[in-house]
């Protein structure tokens, strides 16, 4: 999200609106990308991540070869600018990369003439992810400038939100985020409008609240004592839903830690939006792929 | 007649408060004269108009890969790139494989330096057997063989009990520790500082604390052993405070700085440039500006390059996978320079930190233009402008983040032991009679 403008995201978020007609026709495709070769690098396993952009690809007719690699190339001996050699000599037209190395996307397209777009890479952006998360709010809300969003959990961690700090805050909108101490980088005063290691404060006048996923293994490593404190002290309940704008909506990521950072009832509730969340995914991610592809804009995001 | 000399030139030696104009005459590998106007002839005579001419510089923390990684660097290749840089002498690091952790590995390397090196090549050996901070190293032996220091450096000495007996150990020999200053419990497996450029890229970040806190630790262990210390690379403004403060005391510690340190912040990454990735990592501008004034008041005693090759294919990979360090001989002084053109430092001041504070602190020989000393002379263009090209560097390392950067000032003819190992391209100042 770092390089894109706020016109770019508004570009990107009218044509996935657009996308979204083609998905909920009968026949499910339109020709534009046809005869164009898509791969999913994926050296990391998502399985919904992966799913989104494969539907996305086809229903623009486009060729997607998904390839998992799970970290196994560099135990082959083969480096990861050899594998793009490689792939790159079946001449595809763009590589979708997942990697759990910070910056692999930026490198691979160093390396590469043809486009890539971030599918998540390690602890650094998901660029979709933020894009699916705006258009989700932007359906429910109309607009994104002055909304109160709230970004609890894991922050320093986490690649969905940084990507949604830096694009949010592009869009207007006021950003707060919550976490415990541990889970906040230093400067995060920089990238947010207010923070809080209290959730209850967070909450109030919200608009929008999305949780994070807590890495379960993080816990481990003492940047809290157990899942259970953490939920006690992080979990979004009902309770927090009444200090929020009476139509305040409930985001997250997925997969979710039911009763970890978010209970049941919520998560069921009228107000989570986290199945829009998934079918945006798809409508996102044929803009990205149309607009990348189809109408010619040549950028790495 | 006599070998060299070296005519017209502006003798910058720190050691005897020297900064004028002076010839020089070098009979065989011996300085026999300094003097305002040396009508000799001599075999060879270099005209030195406008030009510095310096005792040959002295880098303390150079890694030449050989025993072990001879596809990084051999002793050879090193040192033709510290005689291209302007280096007479330099002091190798002990984490080779396998690691000079013993007399035999010693004396191949100062044998392989005796035979294949166009300078004088010094060696450290390890702390401890294998670098792995468990038990001690050789170090009696290892002092027989001759080697100037101890450093496990890449690694820090986390264990304060096993450092304290090496410190002891090691003061039978005089020899000093080299402290790699890292706390590797609380950095984590990290690639550059933490701050806000790992913010923006997502990497995991190295805080400065875990610098500065083994500092203290070390310190406060000199101290209260009255051995001395010697910290590699200092990077964090903590750093710079804590040693301030501690030779303010009297406590014996002396310290080192990198070129990169005092001239890039953690900007310089840019997007994942691992060129860019080295230990310490580069800081951010308020610590820049600490090393900067370290350097200016004398706690940081040392400029030394910490030139660390490596292979292409080892930094051509993912950040975090992607080998620390960067190549630092041939690009050493020009970037010292610039504190002397931005009016940090003087040229003397600037190249005590090269010479003679160098050999001061490991206790080596040379670091200054004595009459009757062996004649290692460094003769420098301040105002020479060129362009970093990687490809032509005599290192077999590429890794540097200053490729295709402008420098101003560079060395130009390196002399060791009365004989030219380089003279730069182009560079028409050699007459031979
Ligand atoms: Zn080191």
């Amino acid at each position: 999200m770092e390089d894109l403008t706020p016109e770019d995201i508004s570009q990107i978020l009218n044509t996935s609106k657009l996308m979204k007609g083609i998905s909920e026709r009968d026949v499910k495709k339109a020709p534009t990308l046809r005869g164009k070769t898509i791969i999913n690098m994926f050296a990391e396993p998502s399985t919904r991540t992966r799913t989104s952009f494969e539907i996305a690809g086809k229903r623009l007719s486009a060729d997607v070869i998904n390839i998992s690699t799970s970290g196994s190339s560099m135990s082959k001996g083969e480096s990861l600018k050899d594998m793009v050699a490689n792939l790159e000599a079946m001449r595809p037209d763009l590589i979708v990369v997942r990697h759990k190395s910070d910056g692999a996307p930026a490198m691979i397209s160093r390396w590469t003439n043809c486009t890539v777009v971030n599918a998540g890479d390690g602890r650094h952006e998901h660029p979709t992810q933020s894009l699916l998360d705006m258009m989700t709010i932007l359906e429910s809300k109309r607009k994104l400038e002055g909304l109160n969003v709230v970004i609890f959990g894991d922050i320093k961690n986490s690649r969905v939100a940084r990507s949604n700090m830096i694009g949010m805050k592009k869009m207007g909108m006021n950003i707060t985020v919550c976490g415990p101490k541990t889970m906040l980088p230093l400067y995060v005063e920089e990238m947010a409008d207010n923070v809080t290691t209290s959730l209850a404060d967070a909450v109030v006048g919200a608009d929008v609240i999305m949780a994070l996923r807590i890495q379960t293994e993080r816990l481990e490593k003492a940047k809290f004592p157990n899942a259970r404190e953490y939920s006690r002290l992080f979990g979004l309940t009902l309770s927090h839903l009444k200090k929020a704008k009476h139509n305040a909506i409930v985001l997250h990521p997925g997969p979710i830690n039911q009763g970890i950072e978010i209970s049941p009832e919520v998560v069921e509730g009228q107000w989570s939006v986290v199945l829009d969340q998934v079918t945006n995914g798809v409508a996102v991610r044929m803009a990205t792929l149309y607009l990348l592809l189809g109408a010619g804009l040549q950028k790495t995001e | 007649m006599d070998d060299l000399l070296i005519k017209n030139g502006r003798l910058i030696d720190p050691a005897n408060s020297m900064d004028a104009k002076m010839d020089i005459l070098v009979s065989k590998d011996k300085i026999v004269t300094i003097a305002p106007k040396i009508s000799a002839k001599a075999k060879t005579t270099i005209d030195a108009n406008k030009l510095w001419v310096t005792p040959g510089l002295i880098d303390i923390h150079v890694h030449f890969r050989e025993p072990g990684y001879e596809y990084k660097e051999t002793i050879e290749s090193g040192s033709k790139s510290a005689a291209a840089g302007g280096f007479t002498s330099v002091v190798a690091m002990a984490n080779t494989n396998p690691v000079n952790d013993c007399a035999q590995v010693t004396e191949f390397i100062l044998e392989k330096a005796n035979n294949t090196a166009v300078i004088n090549v010094h060696t450290v050996g390890a702390v401890t057997k294998g670098i792995k901070g468990e038990a001690l190293a050789e170090i009696g032996e290892m002092a027989k063989a001759g080697v100037v220091a101890l450093s496990d450096d890449g690694k820090c000495l986390m264990n304060p009990g096993l450092l304290r007996d090496a410190m002891e150990y090691a003061s039978m020999f005089d020899l000093v520790i080299l402290e790699h200053a890292e706390d590797q419990s609380l950095c984590g497996k990290w690639s550059i500082n933490e701050g806000r450029t790992s913010n923006r890229l997502g990497l995991v970040g190295a805080p400065a604390a875990g610098e500065d806190s083994i500092i203290a630790r070390d310190i406060t262990l000199s101290k209260y052993l009255n051995i001395p210390i010697h910290f590699c690379h200092v990077s964090t403004a903590g750093s710079v405070d804590l040693i301030r403060q501690a030779k303010k005391q009297g406590v014996l510690v002396t310290a080192e700085a990198t070129p990169h340190h005092f001239t890039l912040t953690e900007d310089a990454v840019g997007s994942y440039d691992t060129n860019c990735k080295m230990a310490p990592p580069l800081r951010s501008k308020s610590d820049v500006t600490a090393i900067i004034g370290g350097l200016m008041d004398g706690t940081i005693d040392c400029i030394a390059t910490d030139h660390a090759p490596h292979n292409v294919v080892e930094k051509e990979v993912e950040f975090d996978c992607a080998a620390f360090g960067i190549v630092g001989l041939e690009t050493a002084v020009p970037l010292a320079m610039s504190l002397v053109n931005d009016g940090h430092m003087k040229p003397s001041d600037l190249i005590g930190s090269l010479s003679s504070k160098p050999a001061k602190t490991l206790n080596l020989s040379g670091g200054s233009l004595d009459i009757g000393s062996q004649a290692d002379i460094t003769i420098i263009d301040p105002e020479l402008e060129w362009i970093v090209e990687p490809s032509k560097f005599a290192t077999k390392g590429r890794n540097t983040p200053f490729g295709g950067k402008r420098m101003r000032g560079r060395a130009v003819v390196t002399i060791v032991k009365g004989r030219v190992v380089y003279k730069f391209n182009g560079k028409d100042i050699d007459s031979d009679e």
